[in-house]
């Protein structure tokens, strides 16, 4: 299943011009507030009505100026998570969970016991909303959307409210559940750390324009868009195996350029996992440098740069079959002739990646 | 309890309880309705509608009476349609006393309604609709729930205010003993007649009596109903 948007709609002093298509998997709807993400999840659960376009899941329409469809938001089977929860305070968390299932017969029993299990609510369902933590509520609340059978679903920044512990407590459950539904998911973020740890496809607006869309890899380690996604924040994303998990605590990983060695990461021998490479932990050096502390020592080739508004550039590497980002100065990129075609070494420290830029899933 | 009070006294306390019960019951429906419309409509005639509502609150009671005579008494333009077709009489029977009450008591249960539905965060009925509840199943399962304290705090208010209107159902529907004589016209009647002190304070302890247990019901129940609805 897949989602295609096109939407036009006018307020006051802005306004939002987008079309975009969601393949299976995470969609992430990349921006800085005020970038128009949030009216364009309304406009596909129906909550906004905007002055023209369409919007349609595979050939089922939602919404379409042309022939003056609109179907109220009850009637689109699109599961909402939206930023604060929104769970009924009368009900419990067992009958907040059932409220969709309710309004979508056919739904059985097995599904339930899944999704309990899946966001490890067991233990919750006789508790009232008013007693759960944030990150308690949030689960309750994917679990609730969930269970209404929904084609599509929709997250609002369902991470923002939450502390940096309750976020890398739900982060686990979004990849299940990226891996294991079929369900589209839209999930509108401005935290690339996020984007680069669950997003299949990547839409970034700005100014309620569609200014990059595409495959998270392929957007993450493009120059070009990286002063979009904010200089400091950018960094790519490189796929890997678990080769190794070693004594003194750290883990090997195999990609396509070698292998890596990164902290201890909790995933068995030979699963699959994705990490982000900041671009401002990566070391460029033209030989292989010998006496270093740094573990991680990748040969790579320039293949483009991107020189910012300030001191300091981007370059991107081929590295194996990945790209990744590094900046340096452009002090530092004269001094080396950095250009197009160069053969150099990519050095990564190896606790410079965090744990919160370790996660699991295949490409 | 009933050796204590006089045939007289005793019909008059429990035609009180028969007309404010009858008036509180039966305008809540409509009371919720247009505490709905008011709080989250938007049409146009809001404002006239809201004036209409809260007239009775602003008008002296004999007014109000007044125009319930010429409106629903038996020449009244309603009045007289009632009557023919469904033999309905309101001008000097229970059933006009109970008018009279429910019309005086109508804009203190919208106004507790409407505050209840105003605080419910409109958010909590989005996130009903896109679970796929249409719009009178949110009503039903989520804004309902939540107003349940202001609906029987309004309730509460306009079966105290019934239990008490005077002016509108004395020019109404008169004060006939047995029939339309209520508790505050018995109690105006007692005071009329040399020696009727004794029976005015002995139903003056009842009405303070009603009120407060009114009153001390509601409370206890509301307290129940908003802890059940904060979600703790």
């Amino acid at each position: 299943m897949s989602l295609s948007v096109t939407l036009s709609h006018a307020f006051e002093g802005f306004t939002l011009e987008a079309s975009f298509e969601a393949p299976p998997g995470v969609t992430a709807l990349f921006g800085r507030s005020g970038a128009g993400k949030t009216t364009v999840v309304n406009a596909v659960a129906g909550l906004v009505r905007p002055n023209a376009g369409r919007v349609a899941v595979d050939d089922w329409t939602l919404f379409d100026t042309d022939k003056r469809l609109w179907l109220a938001p009850h009637k689109r089977r699109i599961g909402y998570v939206f930023q604060e929860g929104r769970l009924f305070p009368h009900l419990s968390v067992r009958q907040n969970l059932l409220y969709g299932r309710w309004f979508a017969p056919g739904n059985d029993g097995a599904r339930y016991d899944h999704v309990v299990d899946l966001l490890g609510l067991g233990t919750l369902l006789e508790r009232r909303p008013g007693t759960l933590s944030g990150g308690e509520k949030q689960r309750v609340a994917i679990g609730r959307a969930l269970l209404s059978d929904p084609k599509l679903l929709l997250m609002d920044e369902p991470l923002a409210a939450l502390d940096e512990a309750r976020k890398a407590e739900i982060m686990p459950y979004l990849e299940r559940l990226r891996d294991e539904t079929r369900t589209p998911i839209l999930y509108v973020s401005h935290s690339v750390a996020e984007v680069a740890r669950l997003a299949t496809t990547v839409v970034a607006l700005s100014e309620g324009r569609v200014v990059r869309a595409g495959p998270t890899a392929e957007v993450l380690s493009d120059p070009d868009a990286a002063p979009m996604l904010g200089v400091r924040d950018a960094g790519a994303v490189l796929w890997g195996r678990v080769r190794a998990h070693h004594p003194d605590g750290l883990t090997e990983l195999q990609v396509s350029a070698g292998p890596l060695l990164l902290p201890q990461i909790n995933a068995p021998v030979g699963s699959e996992v994705r990490i982000r490479i900041e671009a401002r932990d990566v070391i460029l050096a033209l030989d292989r440098p010998q006496g270093l502390s740094a573990l991680n020592i990748l040969a790579a080739k320039v293949t483009a740069l991107r020189p910012g508004h300030g001191p300091g550039m981007v370059v991107q590497l081929r590295v194996g079959q990945d790209l990744i980002l590094a900046r340096i100065t452009r002090r530092s990129a004269e001094a080396l002739g950095v250009a197009p075609g160069l053969s150099c070494y990519a050095i990564m420290k190896t606790v410079a990646v965090a744990p919160g830029n370790v996660g699991t899933g295949a490409p | 309890m009933l050796d204590w009070l006089t045939p007289e006294e005793w019909q008059a306390v429990a035609l009180s309880l028969r007309v404010s019960l009858w008036a509180t019951v039966l305008s809540l429906p409509l009371g919720v309705g247009v505490a709905y419309a008011l709080a989250r409509g938007e049409f146009v005639g809001k404002q006239l509608l809201n004036g209409i509502v809260h007239l009775p609150l602003i008008l002296p009671p004999v007014v109000t009476g007044y125009l319930l005579l010429l409106t629903f008494g038996r020449r009244g333009p309603i009045g007289g349609f009632l009557e023919e077709t469904f033999g309905l009489v309101f001008a000097f029977r229970w059933t006009g006393a109970a008018l009279a009450a429910a019309v005086m008591a109508f804009p203190l249960m919208v106004r507790a309604i409407r505050l209840a539905i105003e605080a419910v965060d409109p958010k909590l009925e989005q996130a009903a609709s896109t679970l796929g509840a249409s719009k009178p199943w949110v009503f039903l399962t989520v804004t309902l729930p939540l107003i349940l304290p202001g609906i029987l705090a309004g309730s509460v208010l306009a079966f105290a205010k019934a239990m008490g209107e005077f002016g509108a159902t004395i020019t109404f529907v008169s004060n006939i003993p047995g029939q339309t004589q209520t508790l505050p016209t018995a109690i105006y009647a007692f005071l009329q007649v040399p020696g009727g002190e004794s029976s005015a304070w002995r139903l003056v302890i009842i009405a303070v009596i009603v009120a407060m247990t009114a009153l001390l019901i509601s409370e206890w129940v509301s307290t129940r109903v908003a802890r059940r609805i904060r979600g703790t």
